[in-house]
């Protein structure tokens, strides 16, 4: 063995069994006690009023969350996965977005649905049990929630292939923007996906929210370095960003997604953040996770270090946070009166939208059930 | 006897298993500290330490082709895919591999893995979370498939499939996980019903309603109500989907007769239209009637707020036996 080679295998062998990914180095502009800091890579001009206009999203989003979490505890929706301490990385990510762009989430991306303008009542009928996702992904370029994990990773991979061929990458192009999260990194279909966006110069941005938990495994289940540094391994950038710090996380998001735009090709971004609810309503975190580790992310809550800068430096009065309680409060009442209005869609509705055309054996099922439905009518009757 | 749920017994039968054999492990995501989104697997871990019960990477197809290479390596692990509609990008290492590497290899290798999914609708769920997928794996050669039915027959049945050497697709009905039953934990597998066999679980003269896993309940509540309309149902769980029980099936269907075959899964394609031609080709002078299928429609599974739609229920069950008796 040569010395160099010695020295590969020592390296290789303090590699193995090393330390669990250590938390912590992101880029971050705005701490948690809400001081404003700079980072050379990503300057972000911001007004006040701009700042304020990202503190509502993320409080609106909040009450959104609270009450579909209500709704479900009071049997109005079957369950409900909870976005409660993601805001900032949704709404930081999700509005770095211009019109143009396609997001592709998860089932998770209650904050990035905002964004893109989608009413939140529609996220209540997939979780109520009245459809799979009924919104038009065009009319908001922001694509169905996909619930088998990690898979749109690759359609938004794709996705961004076509773009490539409409010849619409350059300053004012398009991009794509795939939303997943910590424990996706592990599916085959992520991988694949870095791959091809790799291969291909894709303008695709991966959003990876690393909330720390895959339902009940922490990222050493999943980890043993840094997800962002899986990048280069495949050939793009990888940058970790404070997923609680909403400036960080839209100053991040538009840069990586104008270098797609421009033909600069994929970029991943983990953005490190908490789960701070249970994984969806049917889980129990108390069994897998210390209160003590919640404590500590509650010290980095997303939305308290918004409302601390905006009150240090005075760039809202307490005219805006009330206006702004009422205006939750509103949409609070709005969509709750909404879900629990929500028409139970009927059952011959079963029979539709299978194919694109019209289907004998269909057709056939249909005319049988409802006319064996029918039969209940007449001994009601 | 103790009076179990279905999940809990199925957690004792793997703890039997766990501690009968050393080459028993467990795997899948969250089966460690949470137990399961089920709790099926509640405590093992605790008990049998992280090198037997692992949680998994969140991968499903890593999941199963480590287990081939574990099972390899002398192991007999049992994956836990979490829901019926994850185990699709385990489905290439399935029945490309597992299912054939004992007729690749001229029978000098076996992969004694077995692949638990809870399967069926009923609970409300959100997409991918209810379905029934058992004619895809029943369809691959090389695949020992069964369904469990009932508590007692769940901690059976987990062990007999532990120790089967070859592989074992075990369907448990998720909307039955917290019926309970009485199940003897204390005796051996010696007086246990073989795991390729079909059970009479109502007998009857009239007529022959075929099911397995969660429709085993609704059939035998229809043969009940059937019987105070004087007629006289016979329910057999086929608990064994691959091989069938094609014995026990034929039998009662040669003194009855008339045949309904139950599932959940779509009509189309579906195990019951596999078992209506077996029994149309053996039992054809003996039948009074067309073998006629109850399952779901030839659709995706709808929004959960339909389900009571799709699902096969009790009613749907009478409504085919009455169609029998048409002919």
């Amino acid at each position: 063995m040569t010395v160099k080679d010695a020295g590969r295998a020592a390296s290789a062998d303090s590699f193995r069994g090393g330390p669990p990914p250590e938390s912590a180095e992101f880029i971050q502009l705005l701490t948690p006690e809400g001081e404003r800091v700079e980072h050379p890579d990503y300057p972000l001009d911001i007004s006040a009023e701009q700042v304020r206009a990202l503190y509502r999203d993320l409080v609106l989003v909040r009450r959104i969350d609270f009450e579909a979490i209500a709704l479900q505890r009071q049997g109005e929706l079957g369950i409900w996965a909870s976005l409660l301490g993601q805001e900032a990385a949704q709404v930081g990510s999700g509005q770095a977005l211009e019109p143009n762009d396609m997001a592709f989430p998860t089932y998770r991306e209650h904050g990035v649905a905002w964004c893109r303008g989608l009413d939140p009542v529609k996220l209540l009928e997939l979780f109520r049990g009245v459809s799979h996702g009924g919104w038009d992904p065009r009319e908001y370029n922001f694509h169905l929630y996909t619930i088998v994990i990690g898979s749109q990773t690759l359609h938004a991979t794709g996705y961004a292939m076509g773009i490539q061929r409409d010849g619409a990458v350059g300053e004012d192009g398009e991009a794509v923007i795939a939303y997943f999260g910590d424990g996706a990194t592990s599916q085959g279909d992520v991988n694949e996906a870095f791959i091809w966006a790799s291969v291909t110069n894709a303008p695709v941005v991966f959003f990876c929210q690393n909330n720390q938990w895959a339902i009940s495994e922490p990222l050493e289940r999943q980890s043993r370095v840094p997800l962002y540094r899986r990048a280069q391994g495949f050939g793009f950038p990888g940058v970790r960003v404070d997923g609680n710090d909403v400036l960080a996380c839209l100053a991040v998001t538009r840069k990586a997604m104008q270098a797609a735009r421009e033909g600069q090709g994929p970029t991943l971004i983990e953005a490190f953040t908490y789960r701070m609810g249970a994984h969806t309503t049917t889980d129990d975190p108390t069994r897998y996770r210390l209160a003590a580790e919640l404590e500590t992310w509650k010290l980095k809550d997303p939305i308290e270090r918004v409302k601390a800068y905006l009150v240090r430096t005075e760039s809202a009065d307490e005219k805006f946070f009330t206006a702004l309680e009422a205006e939750a409060a509103e949409l609070g009442t709005r969509i709750r009166k909404a879900c629990q209005e929500m028409p139970d869609p009927s059952p011959l509705s079963i029979f539709d939208n299978v194919y694109a055309g019209p289907n004998a054996l269909l057709e056939s099922e249909r005319d049988e059930y409802a006319a064996y439905l029918e039969t209940f009518e007449e001994a009601v009757r | 006897m103790t009076r179990l749920t279905l999940s809990k017994a199925l957690n004792e039968g793997l703890r039997k298993a766990l501690e009968n054999d050393p080459k028993v492990l467990i795997m899948g995501e969250d089966v460690g500290k949470l137990g399961g989104v089920f709790r099926v697997t509640d405590g093992l871990q605790k008990d049998f330490g992280e090198a037997r019960v692992v949680d998994t990477p969140l991968a499903e197809s890593g999941i199963v082709g480590t287990a081939i290479g574990l099972a390899l390596r002398g192991y007999r692990p049992v994956c836990e895919i979490q829901f019926d509609g994850f185990v699709f990008p385990a489905f290439d290492q399935i029945t490309t591999q597992l299912a054939k590497m004992r007729y690749r290899s001229r029978g000098q290798l076996s992969l004694p893995v077995v692949i638990r999914i809870p399967c069926g609708g009923g609970i409300g769920a959100v997409e991918h979370h209810s379905e029934s997928p058992e004619a895809l794996f029943t369809h691959t050669p090389g695949l020992r498939v069964v369904a469990c039915g009932d508590p007692a027959d769940a901690y059976a049945m987990i062990q007999l499939s532990v120790i089967s050497d070859d592989p074992v697709i075990f369907f448990e009905p998720k909307r039955r996980y917290w019926d309970r039953a009485e199940v003897d934990t204390s005796g051996g597998l010696a007086a246990a019903l073989p795991l390729d066999r079909a059970r009479v679980v109502v007998s009857g003269t009239d007529a022959t309603v075929l099911c397995y896993g969660p429709m085993v309940k609704t059939c035998a509540a229809a043969a009940a109500a059937a019987e105070q309309e004087g007629r006289s149902l016979e329910v057999i769980d086929l608990r064994s989907l691959s091989p069938l029980d094609t014995d026990t099936i034929f039998e009662s269907v040669r003194r009855t007769g008339r045949c309904v075959v139950a599932h959940e899964a779509p009509v189309t394609g579906g195990l019951g239209a596999e078992i209506a031609a077996r029994i149309t080709e053996e039992c054809f002078y003996q039948l009074e009637a067309p073998v006629l299928r109850v399952g779901a429609f030839s659709t995706p599974y709808p929004p959960s707020k339909l389900e009571e739609h799709y699902l096969p229920d009790l009613d749907r069950v009478l409504d085919a036996v009455d169609r029998t008796f048409g002919y």
